[in-house]
């Protein structure tokens, strides 16, 4: 295996100092806008580096643009402004072929005319490779996804994991440093899914190829990314590690975007060093964290279901008075619907061995470093505009 | 099974009863399987018979019935019954006896008093030339009467002329191939052999080149024109697409007689075609566009042009934008991503669209026969001539039949390249 890693990997001669100096500036977006009808902008005001040898992955409802950045990226897109650079150069009149980029697609694209080995010796042969070194090289591509024994299959005689198999073979076996993957894991299902995640991860590690990956399943961009970035209208509303996305949340929208999130409404009532105090709407109050909130406005506060707690009395910081309203059992845990004295409904993850019945009074509390109070009128989950993609 | 039949239970059972038992369970299961298909076909037979009896009856029986004809005249049988009893001893080598001479008189008289003489001078004619006024000649003499039967044939030329009586021999027998070999411009020779006929006698294989040549000329100008437009409108968004088949398809709704009659409009002498090649300086002179060559090919394009795009089309639109995307980020440049991933792909759809057009094209009538001129008619022509003027139906059916075989073959050989599942019509 350490010598197909070695004869696919593209950069594994360097010496990881030099990778490291100019780290974040493999692949550069800096400023790029795209606009397909001069008025609204799919891509807006876009900065985004990827270093090299990272897997980053963009995550994002449709029409959030992260499909138009991968297009830019792989040059099937010209960017209506900025400049795109890789490997500090610019890409800009560089048509896609010229690109040295693999790219996987949702459908695999796969070219049913041809058998498995044809298709993954595709680009190859258009490089003018001699006869004999691409049935090598295709031989180590299929080995690298178990697929050798399949090569003379057409595409149709295969499963869809096969397929997809095929596709990354496919993306790799000319070594390019950078691959491009819009969704590739879109069509199979969920078991299969996960399966895949974890090969695509072992290949990345294997070849230290550096990945861009689009999807719109935050849990695979947990799973799989070094980043993640995490776009909404055309624009990257946070960028960074999935940990610091899921306990750090930044905006209403990716709190709500990444994992499960329990969303109350209320008003800031005042701010102190960077907690703030919130006058939740119908009664009760929480302190919160202050994540760019102004003090009288209003505001959303997104608690974690795993953060609240049960306990037996308004003791803590954060106590809050409800009534049991229902109780999901799944297993490993159980989902508690508990409505607020406010009228509002919280979730909470409790314990498999929890038996409160519905009507029950329960206390629910939560650290207040685990309540985030956000701005409710930016980047709120419900308003995802439909801006071209 | 075996749980119905309780004594066999207690036996030990060997591998080969087994494998005897699987046997025979399959056989039933096949039996049952093929019982319960036998209703389902009968229902889809049922559906499907009314259509078939009219295509039986309008269309299958007319045409085995007409095709026939090429092979099986029996006219010239009917009417010298004497003469092919007479004849039935000649060897075919220089004139027959003067009892095939007087049988033959006697056969003309018969046929003058029933009336039938001129159908069998006509039928005669179609086979040798010139032999219409021959017979009607001879027969005007024979009823005369002021001299021998025997003395008056002698008296005719024609009659001692060398090709005339194999040709009589010929058409005593029903069957005949002489009219398929006359559709390939040949004949028996005197020594019973098949030559050619002399040059200024053929026609039908410069005929048969032509329609080839102009169906395969019009196949590649709508090729050429249709290909293009159906990237064009398999590429763009799917509003502006419904637009531009409209108007591929507004003018397959017209009739064709019109369509042509347009043309004609369109390409005579001083019609707007020249008007505007005059007037655009490309043309220093009015063009003979009408009654030519160009005009019919021209014509044709224009109205085969949906047949052959529309299946390419249809095969465009399902190859998802990604093939050449991917073929782009593999490395491929344009022209190659189109040669091997695009051009593979709509090849069945091209075959499909150029083998429709280029059959339908084989049969043309209308067109040439309104825009063509005097050598530029068609196959067709010559056939619908044959049917409507000369009433020679023998070799309308001749000629009919040579085209639908060579059709059929050229069908046969893109089904063979290509696999009938492969082609897309629609």
């Amino acid at each position: 295996m350490t010598a197909e890693a070695t004869a696919l990997s593209c950069d594994s001669g360097e010496p990881a100092g030099a990778a490291d100096a100019g780290s974040r500036g493999f692949v550069e977006f800096v400023d790029v806008e795209k606009s397909y009808d001069g008025r609204t902008f799919a891509v807006t005001r876009l900065n985004l580096g990827v270093a090299r040898g990272e897997f980053l992955t963009l995550l994002g409802p449709s029409g959030s643009g992260k499909t138009t950045t991968l297009n830019m990226l792989a040059g099937f897109e010209r960017p209506t402004s900025g400049v795109i650079t890789l490997e500090g150069r610019s890409v800009d009149r560089l048509p896609p072929y010229e690109r040295n980029i693999g790219m996987v697609f949702q459908n695999y694209a796969l070219f049913p005319h041809m058998s498995v080995e044809e298709n993954v010796a595709f680009p190859l042969s258009v490089r003018k490779i001699t006869k004999t070194d691409v049935a090598a090289r295709v031989g180590r591509a299929l080995d690298m996804v178990r697929l050798r024994q399949f090569g003379d299959r057409r595409p149709a005689q295969l499963s869809g994991g096969q397929q997809q198999r095929v596709a990354l073979a496919r993306a790799l076996v000319f070594e390019p440093s950078l691959v491009l993957m819009d969704e590739p894991l879109g069509a199979l299902d969920k078991k299969l899914r996960e399966h895949m995640q974890l090969e695509i991860k072992q290949l990345h590690t294997m070849l230290g190829v550096t990945i861009v990956y689009v999807t719109h399943d935050q849990s695979e961009a947990l799973t799989m990314s070094d980043r993640v970035a995490v776009f909404n209208n055309g624009g990257i509303a946070q960028l960074g590690s999935p940990d610091d996305l899921y306990n750090a949340p930044e905006s209403s929208f990716v709190a709500s975007f990444i994992g499960e999130n329990n969303t109350l409404l209320g008003k800031v009532e005042r701010i102190s060093g960077k907690d703030c105090r919130v006058a939740l709407d119908g009664g009760g109050s929480v302190t919160a964290l202050a994540i760019g909130v102004e003090e009288g406005a209003a505001c959303h506060v997104a608690i974690r279901p795993e953060r609240l707690r049960l306990v037996s009395a308004s003791n803590g910081a954060n106590g809050l008075a409800a009534t049991v309203e229902g109780r999901i059992y799944l297993g490993d845990h159980q989902r508690l619907l508990a409505r607020l004295e406010n009228g509002q409904v919280l979730t909470v993850k409790v314990g498999p061995e929890a038996t409160m019945g519905n009507g029950e009074p329960v206390t629910v509390s939560c650290a207040p470093n685990d309540c985030r109070a956000f701005p409710a009128d930016a980047g709120t989950g419900g308003s995802i505009s439909k801006t071209g993609e | 099974m075996t749980a119905l039949e309780p004594t066999k239970l207690d036996r030990p059972r060997t591998a080969r009863d087994r494998s005897a038992a699987d046997a025979k369970a399959a056989k039933s299961v096949t039996a049952k399987l093929r019982r319960a298909e036998f209703g389902d076909r009968l229902r889809s037979l049922a559906l499907a018979a009314p259509l078939l009896v009219l295509l039986a009856l309008s269309f299958g029986i007319p045409i085995v019935l007409l095709l026939s004809r090429a092979v099986y005249d029996p006219t010239i049988a009917d009417a010298l019954p004497q003469t092919s009893q007479a004849l039935r001893g000649w060897n075919g080598a220089g004139l027959p006896g003067d009892a095939a001479f007087l049988a033959l008189a006697a056969d003309l008289r018969d046929n003058q008093a029933m009336g039938t003489a001129y159908e069998l001078a006509k039928s005669l004619n179609a086979r040798v030339p010139g032999a219409r006024s021959q017979v009607l000649k001879t027969v005007r003499q024979l009823e005369a009467a002021d001299r021998p039967p025997l003395e008056v044939m002698k008296a005719v030329p024609f009659w001692s002329a060398p090709g005339t009586w194999p040709v009589i021999e010929s058409g005593t027998h029903s069957v005949t191939s002489f009219y398929l070999l006359s559709a390939l411009d040949l004949h028996w020779n005197a020594d019973g052999g098949i030559e050619r006929v002399p040059p200024q006698q053929a026609i039908f294989l410069q005929v048969f080149m032509r329609t080839f040549f102009v169906a395969a000329a019009v196949t590649l100008a709508t090729l050429i024109l249709g290909f293009p437009l159906a990237y064009l409108i398999a590429s763009v968004p799917k509003g502006l697409a419904a637009i531009l088949i409209v108007a591929v398809l507004l003018p397959f709704w017209t009739s064709i007689l019109v369509r042509t009659a347009a043309w004609t409009v369109l390409l005579q002498k001083f019609g707007l075609v020249n008007d505007l090649l005059l007037w655009l300086g490309i043309a220093d002179d009015r063009l003979d566009l009408m009654y030519s060559r160009i005009g019919l090919i021209i014509a044709m394009t224009h109205i085969q042009l949906p047949f052959t795009l529309l299946p390419i089309y249809s095969v465009m639109r399902t190859i998802p934008p990604s093939q050449m995307k991917a073929a782009y980020s593999l490395g491929a440049k344009p022209f190659t991503a189109f040669r091997r991933v695009y051009l593979p792909q709509v090849f069945p759809g091209v075959m499909a669209g150029c083998l429709l057009t280029f059959i339908l094209c084989l049969g043309y009538y209308i067109t040439p026969a309104l825009i063509g001129g005097a050598s530029d008619q068609l196959i067709s022509n010559f056939i619908a001539n044959y049917v409507n003027v000369e009433l020679n139906w023998e070799m309308a059916a001749a000629l009919s039949f040579i085209l639908l075989v060579f059709t059929l073959a050229l069908f046969g050989i893109f089904a063979r390249i290509l696999g009938l599942d492969r082609l897309k019509l629609v």
